[in-house]
């Protein structure tokens, strides 16, 4: 069964960490998704949105929603649960625009989170990979809390051979990023994100894993700080170790 | 004291917190031992969705119909033979009370733990006419007799320090010579407090809720000072938050349950007060005058805004011990009254965006607090509406965010710029460390951007069919 997908990079993965989307797009076709990128895309419009700029989010929302329905796909599919809430969020800035709203709304039923999409659509929890060593997994506070999406990534990962998942003090505490805030407040995210770090150098890991390229440029901000050897991956990365073909 | 707590600059409060390492580990362990005690209790209680959805629903059922509410409280606590005085005002509210201790030549007074009377600011007001205040509460007699520092927290006053700080306040105040065991402080400070007990003319207190249909005023304690304030004076001050009301003692007896076990993860406190109007002829104690002074100060604004939700607020204090950011700044850091989500979802509102905007940047919006709070205040989404109200008044935000936000909205709406300016994103580790970056370096080092781009490797993918 072949599933046509567009796919949303998000620009820190378009511009920062490229080998997201590359791995993204090299998983959903191994499972067997025709994957289309609109290049018109650029960013979701969070951080404006989440520092209260509404309206000048506009343009930039309304941007997107045309480059990711332009392709007529059945799903449109992100690796990232934060840009995901974001344009899932879409309708609510639009309440007094019947026309964008419409195509918020359509926009926003049909995007999917990357490891969501993999569990509950294409229904697999095994995707062969195999990653041996131990890590840590980050449930990114928009990811798990309010997409609650929890248990998609943990089934994933918890499928990938030789891979221990270890817990960590304050697991689900946010890692001190929250996009503008982060440098808004510096001190005081430096101060959460060093927290975070401690709490992962205890746990002795190879691996930290995330969904969310925000919060692991975070906290791979402060493991490179610290010169700590822990590799940082997103689950997509993490998903694709191992394998034969579509390595890079 | 008024919501105001601190005239440092919210960057300035901030670096002074976050300086504290003393404070910081009080905190972290402080939310620690609090939230897994919250957390077993309500894992015993079951069903904790469901008991949010129906005391969130009494909350608001009581915001919905709060003038009759209050009417019918005000009616039956008058006819148990109570004073009821509503003021509009924190100038109205301790003129009130300051009109009552003149009446009364009153010298000294005792009082138990009371947000909104340190909203209304009434110690000053009292110290000002010359009256001695003392602060019963053990937390709040640490801080008041440590140069009447401010409460971090609204339940756990003292959550900031530690027992050695404690001992040596004390020692250097009060001339105590013994350990940091909290027994044996707890129990010099009770020598010293029971001497005032029996020279106080008045009793100051707060009121967790007041019940409706009975009249009653009700204080959740779990020290007996609080108890003791309603009983040895001959008069009492009942200081009440006009949104603190319940219908009756059916509603009561839930909101109890989410509070106890959301504010120190019990099932009861020690000590449950119900005061329904002034001693009796058969009463053995109690108050002979017993007057009810409810507050508005703000509240009627809140409740008219599009914040009411806010107002469900039962004072438990679980969204600053589940909040990470209040985890290294303390209450302190928010230079607020209020501190943490209450406190940035309340305060802008009940003080004015003109004086409180800045307060809403203390959260990363991790949401975390939504999920604990017993009465399902959005949090999460009424910090989000704050900022954008302020953010779109040019009177609020100061430069250059808007700007910069701007500039930022042109780059990302359109994909020409944001390409080229995305090319040149390998340039950034060129740059200067001020503003932003300087902000991210400090703790952090930037990610390595080396010019590859995502969209550069679909468009080749693409091209060889897939096969790269």
């Amino acid at each position: 069964m072949s599933h046509n997908v567009s796919f949303f990079a998000t620009c820190l993965a378009d511009t920062v960490f490229p080998d997201i989307g590359i791995q993204s797009v090299r998983l959903l076709e191994q499972l067997g998704c025709t994957v289309s990128f609109n290049p018109k895309q650029t960013c979701c419009g969070q951080p404006l949105a989440n520092s209260g700029f509404h309206k000048k989010a506009r343009a930039t929302m309304k941007n997107l929603t045309t480059a990711l329905l332009e392709d007529n796909s059945k799903y449109v599919v992100a690796p990232s649960g934060s840009c995901v809430l974001q344009v899932k969020e879409y309708p609510k800035f639009f309440k007094g625009d019947p026309v964008w709203k419409k195509k918020a709304e359509e926009l926003a039923a049909k995007i999917w989170e990357i490891t969501d999409f993999i569990v509950t659509v294409l229904g697999v929890t095994d995707v062969g990979a195999r990653l041996p060593g131990k890590a840590v997994y980050h449930p990114s506070c928009h990811l798990s809390r309010l997409l609650g999406i929890k248990e998609q990534p943990l089934a994933l990962l918890g499928n990938i051979k030789d891979l221990e998942l270890v817990p960590i003090k304050g697991q689900d505490k946010c890692c001190g990023f929250g996009g503008a805030f982060a440098v808004k407040l510096g001190p005081l995210s430096g101060a959460m994100v060093i927290e975070k770090v401690d709490n992962i150098k205890a746990a002795g890991v190879d691996y930290l894993i995330g969904a969310d390229g925000g919060c692991l440029m975070n906290m791979k901000g402060r493991i490179d700080k610290e010169k700590l050897n822990i590799k940082v991956l997103h689950v997509v990365e993490a998903l694709m170790a191992g394998k034969e073909e579509g390595t890079k | 004291m008024s919501i105001k707590t601190s005239d440092l600059s919210l960057n300035d409060r901030l670096k002074k917190e976050l300086a504290d390492t003393t404070m910081r580990k009080a905190i972290a362990n402080g939310q620690d031992a609090l939230n897994t005690k919250r957390n077993a209790a309500f894992a015993e209680l079951g069903n904790y969705e469901e008991w949010r959805e129906n005391a969130a629903a009494v909350r608001h059922h009581v915001l919905e119909n709060l003038d009759f509410y209050l009417n019918q409280f005000a009616e039956n606590a008058s006819a148990n033979g109570a004073h009821v005085i509503f003021t509009r005002t924190d100038k109205e509210a301790t003129d009130a009370a300051l009109e009552i201790v003149k009446a009364k030549g009153v010298k000294k007074a005792v009082k138990s733990k009371s947000m909104v009377t340190e909203e209304v600011g009434l110690n000053e007001a009292l110290e000002e006419a010359g009256i001695e205040v003392i602060e019963t509460d053990l937390g709040e007699y640490i801080l008041q007799t440590d140069d009447n520092d401010k409460p971090s927290h609204i339940v756990v006053p003292a959550l900031h320090r530690d027992r050695e700080y404690i001992r040596e306040v004390f020692a250097r105040k009060k001339g105590y010579t013994g350990d940091s065991v909290p027994e044996n402080i707890t129990r010099f400070v009770r020598g010293l407090i029971r001497k005032e007990f029996l020279e106080a003319d008045v009793g100051i207190t707060g009121c967790n809720f007041a019940v409706a249909d009975t009249g009653t005023v009700t204080l959740v304690t779990n020290e007996g000072n609080g108890r003791f304030v309603t009983t040895a004076p001959k008069t009492q001050i009942v200081f009440m938050g006009m949104e603190r009301i319940v219908p009756s003692f059916t509603e009561l007896d839930m909101i109890f349950s989410m509070l106890v076990r959301s504010a120190v993860g019990g099932k009861l406190t020690s000590y449950l007060s119900f005061i329904t109007g002034p001693r009796g002829e058969e009463d053995r104690d109690g108050p002979e005058d017993l007057y009810i002074i409810i507050v508005d100060n703000g509240r009627s604004k809140v409740l008219e805004s599009g914040f009411r939700e806010v107002l469900r607020c039962i004072r438990c204090g679980t969204c600053m011990l589940e909040c990470p950011a209040y985890r290294h700044i303390s209450g302190h850091g928010y230079g607020t009254l209020y501190p943490g989500p209450l406190g940035l979802a309340l305060v802008p509102v009940l003080g004015g965006y003109e004086n409180y905007s800045d307060v809403t940047k203390i959260c990363s919006l991790c949401s975390a607090c939504n999920d604990v709070c017993p009465v399902k205040i959005p949090l999460y989404e009424l910090i989000y509406e704050h900022r954008r109200i302020i953010a779109e008044d040019e009177e609020l935000v100061h430069a250059p965010e808007p700007f910069v936000m701007g500039a930022y909205g042109k780059v990302i709406a359109s994909s020409g710029i944001y390409d080229f300016g995305s090319n040149m994103a390998r340039f950034a580790k060129f740059l200067p460390k001020v503003g932003p970056l300087k902000e991210w370096t400090r703790e952090r080092d930037l990610p390595e951007i080396t010019g590859k781009r995502f969209r550069h490797w679909f468009k080749d993918h693409k091209k060889k069919g897939g096969k790269s």
